[in-house]
């Protein structure tokens, strides 16, 4: 594809293209014209801009289809400037946000509000996953018709399980009558209720409610039955225990539409980062044993766990610093998910097209969206990383509102250097371009 | 500040205590029982220094027996009862907490229903101590100390010996600061209860589990029985009733006998007769519990004093 002597508005040159779509992972170059990605291979011409890519990885820019952001009704925890912010430091150019704003995203209405605010930013893709109940109350569902046509994506009551069983199953048959995918945060309350962490060694020790591994088990095994029934798509989300992984493998051998997804949280960390009362290191589900983060990563890397997605829930610290059991569950996400997540490449767990996979073309596969590759004449939202870099995260430097993150003070190897979006460099070491 | 004894900053638990600290803690403890049984109960140790108990759930031994001890000892003492509220009691405990830092006390005694509450509040109070009077169902250092008292007493040394803990171990801070403790000092911890009443993999702690009372009594040197809160036994199905309680375990004379002659019985109160204990056992001869009460001062005079009696330092 050698083009001579043509010009073009943005070259990427000589990066470690990685494009799990189109099975491209090679030296090369990326070039884009006007807001589209015009070639992937040898350049040579001019370009108005151009991006020395030598020794970084160049890849589509991320997507994360599990995303809080608290707005309407909780800005001043996040809202979608803040949030578009925080996702593209992290390489992320699409997410995914969960309906549980005030109002709850039930209505068509809220769903074009949230997507023509993100679009006015213009920093990030914003897909909002619809309620699946009207007001996330668990009883009636909500117009799930209309709020697809309105741009939603998927549905999920998230941060609640849809928990009465009869309702679950409504809702996957009317779902899945329309091919939409229910997404689950699998929680049996009944056995959960009251808990704060992990129950276990560490929950006995700190004398703190535990919520029983059993709570998230339960609740996928209830429901893969009733996905079997009536042969719905349904989507685990953030799994975090063996029992879980193992389930959803056996469904999916089975032929089951059943996915699932994992935070970096969940494959990186384990319940003994609370032994210290830490309530960044606090959300639901909850960490738990290294028996359990070492199932996940057998997940991701048998395929089991398609998705890497971060749960992102930013709070205010004022709901954070009042002691560990009575603190807000939720840790923020977006701008560590890359470093952490390339962890698993460095262990040797997925290469880095399987990984970057995980965070571009399978969640775009789950939910129809045309992001996740670099195609040629597919938008330009692209990804610019080193993976060698390491810096030191310090909570009070992230773009997030939220300063929730286990992960504060230590090093983090792997940083995004360039974020493109619609062909525009939005965000470069360590600044935004507005 | 005064610079403080045993390099103690805080009690936030067993868990941060080596074996020297809790007997330097413990024979500070017995040098003071002797006051508080003279007809003039002062000295002048805490002369000059202001103690705040700050309770945010009700106590009254706990409460009293601090108290006591910081004014025996001359030390201004400050009670202070703040009610949880049930929302936002977070941002309440921090204030609080910063509130009453800010008046320059020495020592914060705090008893709250959070576990971790000290280890929390200490990383926003600089230049206070903090001595956990009870947080949760996490840690209770100063009754563990004030029972290795009392049974230094009655039993000299206590390594080799066997406590048995009866009741409800999923909530009680005094179980887990016995089962640390236990490692330490080296006596042995049997726990006592249903399933509904045990925490996961308790066994952990290097204890025997039982499930049933009788078959613990044989061996045992102390029986150490846990009060029952009565509303969570029967709304929390932890137990369908007070009667098949006392009747599996319940401490009776019969039970008592069964464990032998040589075995004592403590609890660290408040008692409800007749549930986890019988009237005749609590008021026999072999019962510490009055005893633990009166240790319990000296217990809290020696933690006082260890935070800030020391000499004042430039």
């Amino acid at each position: 594809m050698n083009m001579g002597n043509v010009m073009t508005d943005i070259l990427i040159k000589n990066g470690r293209v990685i494009d799990p779509a189109n099975k491209i992972d090679k030296v090369c170059d990326v070039w884009i014209e006007q807001e589209k990605v015009a070639g992937v291979g040898v350049f040579d011409g001019t370009a108005k801009q151009s991006i020395d890519a030598t020794g970084l990885i160049v890849c589509p820019g991320l997507i994360d289809m599990h995303v809080h952001l608290r707005e309407p009704g909780e800005e001043w925890k996040e809202d979608i400037e803040s949030g578009s912010r925080s996702a593209i430091a992290g390489g992320i150019t699409s997410i995914c946000t969960m309906p549980n704003t005030e109002p709850c995203i039930d209505h068509a209405g809220i769903v074009l509000q949230v997507i023509a605010r993100a679009k006015e930013i213009g920093l990030c893709n914003l897909h909002p996953i619809g309620a699946v109940s009207r007001n996330l109350k668990g009883k009636e569902l909500t117009e799930m018709r209309e709020l697809s046509r309105s741009g939603a994506v998927a549905f999920s009551d998230d941060g609640k399980p849809i928990w009465h069983a009869g309702v679950m199953r409504k809702a996957l048959e009317y779902s899945s009558s329309f091919d939409y995918m229910i997404i689950q945060h699998a929680e049996e309350t009944q056995l959960t209720e009251g808990g704060a962490i992990n129950e276990g060694w560490v929950s006995t020790q700190l004398g703190v409610a535990g919520m029983p591994v059993e709570g998230e088990d339960s609740m996928i095994a209830r429901d893969i039955m009733l996905t079997r029934r009536v042969d719905a798509r349904y989507h685990v989300a953030h799994i975090s225990s063996k029992g879980a992984v193992e389930q959803v493998r056996l469904a999916q051998k089975e032929g089951l539409k059943v996915t699932t997804e994992a935070a970096p949280h969940h494959f990186a960390l384990t319940e003994d980062e609370v032994l210290n009362f830490n309530a960044d290191a606090k959300m639901s589900p909850p960490l738990r044993t290294e028996e359990d983060r070492l199932a996940v990563v057998e997940g991701l890397r048998d395929g089991t766990i398609g998705v890497i997605a971060t749960d992102h829930a930013p709070h205010h610290e004022d709901d954070k610093r009042c002691g560990l059991s009575c603190a807000a569950f939720g840790i923020v996400g977006l701008e560590t998910m890359l470093p952490i997540s390339l962890d698993l490449e460095r262990a040797g767990v997925l290469s880095m097209s399987d990984l970057i996979a995980k965070m571009t073309s399978n969640p775009a596969a789950l939910l129809n969206l045309p992001e996740g590759s670099m195609s040629e004449g597919s938008i330009a939202d692209i990804c610019i990383f080193d993976p060698t870099k390491t810096w030191t995260l310090d909570r009070g430097k992230l773009f997030s509102k939220g300063r929730n993150t286990p992960w504060h003070g230590r090093t983090m190897t792997g940083q995004v250097q360039y974020t493109l979006k619609d062909g525009r460099v939005v965000f470069e070491k360590g600044e935004i371009h507005d | 500040m005064p610079k403080p004894l045993f390099g103690l900053k805080h009690i936030f638990g067993i868990a941060d205590l080596s074996r020297e600290q809790i007997m330097s803690l413990v024979n500070l403890g017995d040098d003071f029982i002797d006051i508080n049984t003279r007809s003039v109960k002062k000295d002048p140790t805490l002369r000059g220094r202001t103690v705040i108990n700050l309770f945010f759930e009700n106590s009254t031994r706990t409460r009293t027996s601090f108290e006591i001890a910081g004014k025996r000892l001359s030390a201004d003492v400050i009670n202070i009862s703040a009610s949880t509220s049930a929302t936002k009691k977070g941002e309440t405990l921090l204030d609080t907490g910063q509130t009453l830092a800010a008046m320059q006390p020495h020592v914060l005694v705090i008893r709250h229903s959070v576990a971790g509450t000290c280890e929390f509040l200490s990383e926003y109070l600089d230049n206070t101590a903090l001595i956990n009077a009870g947080d949760g169902s996490h840690e209770h250092p100063t009754q563990i100390l004030t029972d290795l008292l009392t049974l230094k007493h009655n039993m000299g040394d206590i390594s080799g010996k066997t406590m048995t803990i009866v009741g409800d171990i999923s909530h009680s801070r005094v179980a887990r600061s016995h089962l640390l403790a236990a490692k330490i000092m080296g006596y042995n911890v049997r726990l006592v209860a249903p399933k509904t009443l045990l925490p996961a993999f308790v066994e952990r702690y290097g204890c025997e589990v039982f499930y049933d009372l009788d078959a613990a009594l044989k061996g045992t040197d102390i029986l150490y029985m846990l009060r029952v809160q009565t509303e969570r036994l029967t709304t929390n199905c932890c137990f369908p009733s007070i009667r098949e309680y006392h009747e599996t375990y319940g401490l009776n004379m019969k039970r008592l006998k069964a464990a032998g002659d040589h075995c004592m019985v403590m609890h660290p109160g408040p008692m409800n007769r007749g549930v986890e204990i019988a009237t005749d056992v609590a008021d026999s001869m072999k019962s510490l519990i009055l005893e633990q009460v009166e240790h319990g001062v000296a217990i809290r005079m020696a933690a006082l004093t260890a935070l800030c009696g020391g000499a004042t330092e430039a």
